[in-house]
This record gives structure tokens, sequence and C-alpha cells, in this order.
């Protein structure tokens, strides 16, 4: 894909050039239209912005939508503008300054190119880059995977479709039929006094119009947290289709991936294509299959996303083996935070389906007396079984 | 420049505005576009309407959004009681049905509920739209039509288009997406915490007679209690309140009273987990490193 990251010195005006760099945001993922630019133009117009930081808090306020946009916005402002970027080049635009945990980036926090180091052979001296992921490993690493996996490898699209219909019958299953409160409907089973006597004003007191109220299904937000680390890499393909299945099914529901970071892939699953999808997907599990941090990440979503995104409707779907490298105690802080808001916790472990299981691991023992529901699940089957219990809840 | 004027009139009518803001806001007055203010709570998203409103001479109208919100409410209604005994009254008086009808049916009868009132405004008034995201989906669709166009359509009535634009503040706190629709007509701003400086400087504004060496102090311990883990974070507002009940218990220094320095804290800490978190030796080492 070739990109323009900033502006050309052939183009014509400062017109071009605007919409130039409202295309540029708009490859950069902010939802812009022609609207927008001639806006930008009025904009810089009004303010008769001379000065380069006029300018940019102008286009700031006309450009950006929400306050992750309004972050990344400087870093893109400053590759049009301030040369930062390039002229067609095979290469992603913008300094990778941004903290944002939707971005992804092949690039180690510190800015270094997150390649391979050291020698393929060489063992794990435990502070250098695993190299890849062993096979039968249950121990959490600490160290992050580079060996980048692309997760189409793991799920087929037929996979997608089940988990699609698994997913829509756990939501089902989810819907809370228990609300107390009627609500106007057109299609009620009982009359809505208030709304009668009060439309029967506009009648002179004869109640014409019978209006009705009936008990809303209140649909339940799932979001799905799940683990992609070393130890969980056997179970990510059912995991994973089971996320994008979810997704597809369910236009509220909400995922996230975390390993030793924390990543919001919401936006990534909504793609039409379910397999394109999954790609985006791959792109920000940058990491996949490295060490686990499960206290620490969902300590993260607790304090971040949470906020916005969970509320006493929400169920909270955590799919972990519970084998963490950081303190327990980080575990039992975030879910208890996490339960303040009144939502359902769940965690799914593949493990328990295993014969003589016990949640003996430091992290799943801190995390057991947080929890709705605590199962198996290995497979889609497991997941349909859930159903029944979702309905219990 | 225009936006510093706008931002140093703002600044004498007490309110003090990041630069960010200053030309969001200079940008929604004069493209005559919707202004959202995004930021945790606090941060003085809704004092910036009411500041506009005041250096502007105009009247602030508040619709506050909250679940279950109507255009009943929201919009207009029709003043059904009033009509009832017009219809009474007509009836001994002999009117005509026909009459009677276009009478009832005009904006004498029509109770105006926030939306409709800020558009049939001589002057263009200040719309402030409080805390959006409490509102349902479909309230959204509804103010749509009215964002982008300015006009109502009733159907008894016709549609009414709007006498003047009003200026038009929304404000969201964040606690759901807003849809894509709604932001792509507004200019949009995030309000962060304001930076020291900026705090010492809203103090001085909103209390003039505080002095120089406890606002540092108040402004430093509050900047320094937001960089602890809290569950609510405290704005602006109760930096201001704080301060209010310093000065109220007159003290002069923040480190010389250790307990009535906790006991002043309830201003600031509104959970029972953060009062217990910021215990009196917490309190006095943020002290006294702030001052």
């Amino acid at each position: 894909m070739s990109r323009v990251t900033r502006f050309a010195g052939r183009d014509p005006g400062p017109a071009a050039r605007v919409a130039g760099f409202v295309g540029h945001l708009r490859d950069n993922g902010m939802r812009l239209g022609v609207a927008e630019a001639a806006t930008a133009l009025d904009a810089l117009n009004t303010l008769s912005a001379t000065s380069a930081d006029d300018a940019r808090r102008a286009l700031r306020a006309v450009c950006t939508g929400c306050k992750e946009e309004a972050e990344q916005f400087d870093a893109l402002f400053d590759s049009y503008w301030m040369d930062a970027g390039r002229v067609r080049r095979k290469v992603v635009p913008s300094k990778s300054s941004s903290n944002s945990d939707d971005v992804h980036s092949s690039r180690d926090a510190d800015g270094r190119e997150a390649s391979a180091a050291g020698s393929a052979t060489a063992p794990d001296t435990g502070n250098g880059e695993a190299d890849s992921d062993g096979t039968g490993k249950l121990i959490a690493t600490d160290v992050r995977n580079l060996s980048r996996k692309d997760l189409r490898d793991l799920v087929r699209p037929d996979e997608v479709a089940e988990a699609e219909a698994v997913a829509r019958r756990l939501g089902a299953a989810l819907r809370d039929r228990r609300s107390r409160r009627r609500i106007a409907a057109r299609k009620g089973d009982r009359l809505h006094f208030r709304k009668i006597i009060r439309a029967s004003l506009a009648t002179g007191g004869e109640p014409l119009r019978l209006l009705r109220k009936r008990r809303p299904d209140r649909t339940r937000k799932i979001v799905a947290l799940c683990d992609v680390s070393g130890s969980m890499t056997v179970y990510a393909q059912v995991f994973l289709a089971f996320l994008a299945g979810l997704l597809r099914a369910d236009t509220a529901a909400d995922a996230y991936l975390f390993h030793t970071r924390l990543v919001r892939i919401t936006e990534a699953l909504r793609d039409k294509d379910a397999m394109r999808a999954i790609g985006r997907m791959s792109l920000m599990a940058d990491g996949f299959g490295g060490g686990s941090k499960i206290g620490p990440s969902l300590g993260l979503f607790a304090e971040t996303y949470a906020r916005r995104f969970v509320d006493g409707r929400s169920v909270v779907l955590i799919l972990s083996d519970g084998y963490d490298t950081e303190h327990p105690e980080h575990i039992d802080a975030a879910l208890a935070k996490l339960r303040k808001r009144g939502c359902k916790i769940i965690w799914l472990n593949p493990l328990k389906g295993w014969t003589d299981y016990a949640p003996v691991a430091e992290g799943m023992a801190a995390a057991l007396p947080h929890l709705d529901l605590f199962k198996a699940a290995n497979t889609l089957d497991d997941f349909a079984a859930l159903e029944r219990e979702l309905e219990a809840l | 420049m225009i936006w510093t004027d706008l931002q140093s009139t703002l600044g004498r009518a007490g309110y003090v505005a990041s630069d960010d803001l200053a030309v969001a806001l200079q940008l929604a007055l004069s493209l005559g576009r919707p202004l959202l203010l995004e930021g945790a709570a606090g941060v003085g998203k809704t004092e910036v309407a009411r500041t506009l409103a005041a250096t502007r001479e105009t009247r602030l109208i508040r619709l506050q959004c909250y679940e279950g919100l109507d255009a009943a409410q929201a919009i207009y209604e029709w003043n059904y009681q009033r009509q009832l005994l017009a219809i009474r009254a007509s009836a001994e008086d002999g009117e005509t049905g026909k009459a009677v009808e276009d009478r009832i049916f005009s904006r004498e009868f029509l109770l105006e509920r926030p939306l409709l009132a800020a558009i049939s405004q001589d002057t263009p008034p200040v719309l402030l739209i409080d805390e959006i995201d409490r509102a349902d989906e479909e309230f959204e669709a509804y103010l749509l039509e009215i964002l982008s166009d300015f006009q109502i359509s009733i159907p008894e009535l016709g549609t009414i288009t709007a006498k003047s634009r009003p200026i038009v503040i929304l404000t969201s706190n964040g606690t759901r997406d807003l849809s894509d629709a709604l932001r792509r007509r507004c200019l949009y701003t995030y309000v962060n915490y304001p930076t020291r400086e900026t705090e010492v400087a809203i103090l001085k504004a909103r209390c003039p007679e505080i002095e120089a060496k406890l606002a540092a102090q108040i402004v430093g311990f509050v900047q320094k209690l937001r960089e602890e883990e809290l569950e609510k974070t405290p704005g602006v507002a109760e930096m201001l309140d704080f301060a209010a009940a310093l000065m109220g218990l007159g003290i002069a220094d923040l480190t010389s009273d250790p307990a009535t320095l906790q006991a002043t804290l309830t201003t600031l800490l509104k959970t029972q987990t953060d009062q217990a978190q910021i215990t009196p030796e917490v309190a006095g080492r943020i002290a006294g490193r702030a001052a």
C-alpha cells in the first residue's frame, strides 16, 4: 500500500494540501468525509491561522472525534506538515509515539524494531526474548515471544461460522428476563395506565388509545478477555474462533487479547470479512504466544476500558489458564475492582477439563473468590454447553 | 488572534481555558458548529458553557440528559390541560370547531422544552446538552436533526426553523461510545486535567483573596493526589471546594495541622476506599512534597 504521508511540493495550493491531510488521516483510521475537508479549510480561514500551533489546534478540533484520535493526532500532524513523514513510500506513517493500546506496532516500547534478536538455537536465558513457542509448555514465561504468528493459520472460516452460532445462543441465554420494571411497548402484555391517562388528555379525557407495556429483555453485554500467552497457544484456535464469532453475532460485545499487554480487538474483529478480521487481529496480537501478565493486564482493563464499557449488565468472560508470571495479588486486586462495577465474572479455564485438575496455580487460586462461574472450556462444544449455566446466572 | 481575545474574555469572567479549548470554542462560534467536550468529571466542561453565556450576556439553556429522556421532555409537549380548558370555555362561547382547533394548536398552547426554547430565542443562546452519553441512542437521533438543520417538525404546526442559531455545547463523560454520526457533526475537544500553572490561575480567579503560597500548596497537593491510585480522581471543582474549606478554617499552611488537613480531605475523596487509602501519613507525605 502506497501512502502519502506528507504534503508533496507539487500540490497546487493550500486546499489540495488540506485535502491531502484529510486523506492522510483517513488512511490512518479516522473516519472523515469530504465535508470534514471543507470544514477544515473553513476553520483555518476563520482563524486566519498563521502559526503552526493555531493550525494544529484548529484541525484537531475539526478532525478528531474521540480521545484516542486526539492523542494520535499530533504525531499524524507532524508527519504530514512537519516533514517527519515520507512521500510515497511503503511505510506505515506516523512516529510510533502513540500510547494507545489500540495501536499496534512492530516496535518495542523504547522504539527498537522488534525483530528476533540472538540466535535461534540458543537457550532461553531468561532475560532475553523467547525465540519460539515450545510444545507442551505449560509454564508461564516472562519474556515476549517475537515470532509473530499469523492467526489465520489457526482459525478456519467454517469454525468462525460455527462459533458465531454458538455465540449467538450464548447471547440469547444471557438475556436477563427478570427485569422488574415494565416499559412502554407497542405490543405489551399489560396496559400502561400512566401513559393512557396522559394520552387521554389529548382526547378530552377519553382513553381512546390504549398503550401497552411489557418487561423488556435486558440484553447483557459480553466482554471477553482472551489470554494468548505461550501456555495458551494450544487452545488459541478455539478461543479466537469463539471471539470472532461472538463479535459477529453480538453487536454489543467487546473483546480484548492479553499476553504481556492488553489490546482491544473489538474494532478489528468487526470487519465484514471474517478472515480479514482475524488477519487484523493477528497484527494486533503482536507478541502472541509469549509471556503472560494476567494480573497487570486485568488491572489495566479494570482501570481503563472497564470504566467505559463495563456496567451492571455486563458479563466479563475471561479465557485463561491462570498461569501468571506476576504476583497473584494483582489478579486479586484487579478482579475486586472489576466486581465493583457490578458485572458478573466468568472464568473459562481450558485446564479445568483435565482429570485431577485443581486450581492450585497461585493466580487461579487468587481469582476464585471473585468468580461467579468457573468452568472448563476446550472446544466449541464446551462453549455451547455453557448455555444452560449462563441461563441460571 | 481572535481566539486569544475569547480566551482573555473567559479569563476575566473567571474561566481559565486552555489554548486548545479556546481555539475549539472560537471555531464553534464562527463556524456555527456544535462543540463536543469530553473529559473526566470535574474538569470544567459544564462551567465553560455557563461562562460563555455570561460573557456573551445571553441565556444558558441547559438540557440534562438521563436514561429514558424522550422527546416530550427535551423538545416540546402540548399543554393538554390548557387545551381542555380552552375547549370547555369555547363551547360556552359558541366558537366553531375549526376556530377552536386552530387556536388550541398554536404556539400559545405549546410547552417549550429546552431544545425548542433554544431555537426560538431572538438572541442566540448557549445551549448546553449535558452528559449526552447518559441519554439513549434513540435520543441521539432526535438531536441529529436539530443539530444539523436547527429546525424542529411539529405535526400540528409544521416545521419551526431557528430564529437564531444557538451556540451548542455537548458534554460527555465517556460512559458509552457516542455514535459516529453525532461525532461527525461536532467539533471535538478532550478536556484534560489542568496543568499546575493553569490550575493555580483557576484557583486565583475563583478565590482572589487566597495567598499565593497556600494556592501553590493546594494545587500541588491536588495534583499529587491525582497521581495516586484513586477510584475517583478529584477534579477542579473538588479542588476549589478544598481551597474554600481550608480558607474557611483559616489555615495558611497545609503541613501545619495534619488533623485538620485529614478532615478537609472529605472535599476531595468521595469514596470510602479512597478515604481509607489516603491515611494521615500518606496525606502528610503528599502535603510535604507539595510544599
